[in-house]
């Protein structure tokens, strides 16, 4: 033990090293490099030739490293299209998700109303619904207003969602009445309140919501798939599922289909890393009341 | 003071001297505005969330077909025909079968890692603990199909999974082509891509444990061991329940694997309920689907209400 304390410098460290802690750093990281793995054989993949993938014995470090599978996305097929579309229906979801949810969250934190506690029930009873349960009747519904094969099908579905108001209504809650009335008394009406006092205090939950309905949406690939119905329409998780499954015309390229999961998860990595500390928050808002 | 905010709002002090306006008024004009804040919500949950799920249940006692989708209405109530063909036909059994087996092997394997790591993390150092923990978390937020891409590649016979096994001399089954092996595949798959976000409410709940609680046991001469079991793990109670319904609930609408993975194969031997009820609605028997979904939706209410039960009897 002593030695171990002799090796560190600094003397925040030095009350810290033990064996224990470096027995604890170092079995943390043999599982991080486990649960990284699979992406860290994206990437390589992702710069192998398809016979190289295919070789064996496997080899780790690709012996010529290319851009064939990366070009072929961007020019046999339609990946700027596939992204572009992603990326619309995203930031779609996102604002009518923060601005809708956040007006019935207000109303159900802050304010009363014949039926509001009906609303608040079905809201929290359809929370645990499993999706598939409305896939069928879904579909029929949008078949039936002409909207497959169309974006508005992808987009109507996805406007609001149950979490988000649950979300916003519980951080709502937190907000003391006496600065409402403070402002009521001053002469500020409900929607003034709402957009200048309400909204700038819900920083944090609007960021986490906006996360995960991005990620959701970004992610999203079973409703997608069904409504799209043509190739200007596909989204990059169904490109990608479509064009990779055993059947589809790239079934066999194991190099370009990598290079697609890359191009996908890339955005989505940068997001969560820079923004973290809001994932935590919402999960944890989610489990702790 | 009071004229800086008054002609800041304007004219609307003067349109609205609310000395005036009696209670019964103001209580009337705030559940206007209330519907009002609540309407575009109301309108688009109402229509794209309430009604599909009603009529799945609606569906469900008729013999809507793919061939009736432009007339939904003009349908033959059948009773319970859907649920007693659903529940007597070997196909969904086996799906049945395949869930549970699932959830069973998956949500404790799931949830006893993230417990473990979420207990390491704990006793680190800020930054150590956050790099660690946006690490274990990111299978979380990435896209399954691309996810599903790699998996594939790493399962092959003689793929990285298999060769890394082989170094330490085991050989490998063909994963994903044997009927054995390509549940516990998907199950692996899937505790992978499950643990991060179990192991954040695991770390949340950690947290609140009072610091002082522990320093008493130190005191009184507890040590790290004893800490953990007769501190630790019942304070935890309460959230690893929730963490274990909102787990089972997750395991048991098991579809994204199976679907992208080996579409329920190889002879159904990873067809999960969530994907017997995506094929009837490819093979157009809507009906019979949603009457499926409703079984799924009983069964994992029932699962939520026995450990509901349980939360309330351990707190």
């Amino acid at each position: 033990m002593s030695r171990t304390i002799t090796l560190t410098r600094t003397p925040r460290w030095r009350r810290k090293v033990t064996p224990a802690t470096v027995v604890l750093h170092v079995v943390l990281s043999i599982g991080l490099v486990a649960t990284l793995l699979p992406f860290i054989w994206m990437l390589l993949g992702a710069f192998k030739t398809n016979a190289e993938i295919m070789r064996r014995p496997i080899t780790w470090w690709p012996e010529a490293p290319t851009l064939d599978n990366f070009r072929a996305w961007f020019f046999e097929l339609d990946m700027s299209r596939y992204f572009a579309n992603s990326v619309f229906l995203a930031a779609v979801a996102v604002i009518t998700t923060l601005v809708f949810c956040s007006m019935v969250g207000w109303a159900l934190a802050k304010l009363d109303f014949p039926g509001k506690k009906a609303l608040i029930t079905v809201v929290l009873s359809t929370m645990f619904v499993p999706g598939i349960v409305t896939l069928i009747p879904g579909f029929v519904l949008v078949a039936n207003m002409g909207l497959v094969g169309t974006y508005w099908g992808m987009i109507l579905p996805g406007m609001v969602g149950a979490f988000g108001v649950f979300l916003m209504r519980q951080f709502m809650l937190e907000i003391p009445d006496s600065l409402l009335d403070a402002a009521r008394i001053d002469g500020a009406g409900e929607f003034r309140i709402f957009a200048q006092i309400v909204l700038p205090l819900c920083k944090a939950p609007l960021a986490t919501l906006g996360l995960f309905t991005f990620l959701g949406s970004w992610n999203g690939f079973l409703w997608p798939l069904i409504i799209a119905q043509r190739d200007s329409l596909y989204t990059l998780p169904v490109a990608l599922a479509l064009y990779t499954s055993a059947t589809g015309d790239r079934g066999a390229e194991f190099g370009l289909q990598m290079a697609g999961s890359v191009l996908i998860i890339i955005p989505v990595l940068v997001l969560f890393i820079a923004m973290q500390k809001h994932f935590v928050q919402g999960i944890a808002m989610t489990g702790v009341k | 003071m009071t004229s800086a905010p008054s002609r800041d709002v304007g004219g609307e002090t003067l349109r609205q001297p609310r000395k005036y306006v009696t209670l019964a008024a103001r209580r009337r004009r705030t559940a206007v505005v209330a519907w009002l804040f609540a309407a575009p919500f109301v309108i688009s949950f109402g229509t794209f969330g309430v009604i599909p799920l009603v009529s799945s249940f609606a569906m469900s006692f008729t013999d809507l077909r793919v061939t009736d989708i432009r007339t939904p209405f003009a349908v033959n109530f059948v009773g319970l025909q859907n649920f007693i063909d659903v529940l007597s036909d070997s196909s969904f059994l086996n799906a049945l079968r395949n869930t549970l087996m699932f959830v069973i092997f998956g949500v404790p394997v799931s949830l006893f890692i993230a417990l473990v790591l979420a207990v390491m993390l704990n006793s680190l150092g800020r930054r150590a603990a956050t790099f660690f923990r946006v690490g274990y978390y990111t299978p979380v937020v990435t896209t399954i199909v691309a996810v599903a891409v790699v998996w594939r590649v790493m399962y092959q016979d003689d793929g990285l999974i298999n060769s890394l096994l082989a170094s330490i001399g085991i050989n490998g089954p063909n994963w994903l082509a044997d009927t054995t092996t390509a549940l516990p595949a998907l199950t692996i798959m899937a505790v992978w891509r499950s643990i991060g976000s179990s192991m954040v409410i695991f770390l949340a709940g950690l947290q609140a444990i009072p610091m002082d609680v522990k320093e008493a046991s130190s005191v009184d001469g507890a040590g790290a061991v004893q800490q953990f079991f007769r501190i630790t793990i019942p304070m935890m109670m309460p959230t690893i329940l929730l963490n274990a319904i909102l787990t089972t609930t997750g395991f048991m609408q098991f579809f994204d694997e199976p679907f992208v993975m080996t579409n329920g194969g190889p002879l159904e031997s990873t067809t999960s309920i969530a994907l017997w009820v995506f094929r009837q609605f490819q093979w157009g028997n809507y009906a019979m689907g949603s009457a499926a979904a409703y079984v799924l939706f009983a069964v994992i209410a029932v699962f939520a209400l026995i450990q509901f039960r349980f939360l309330r009897q351990r707190t």
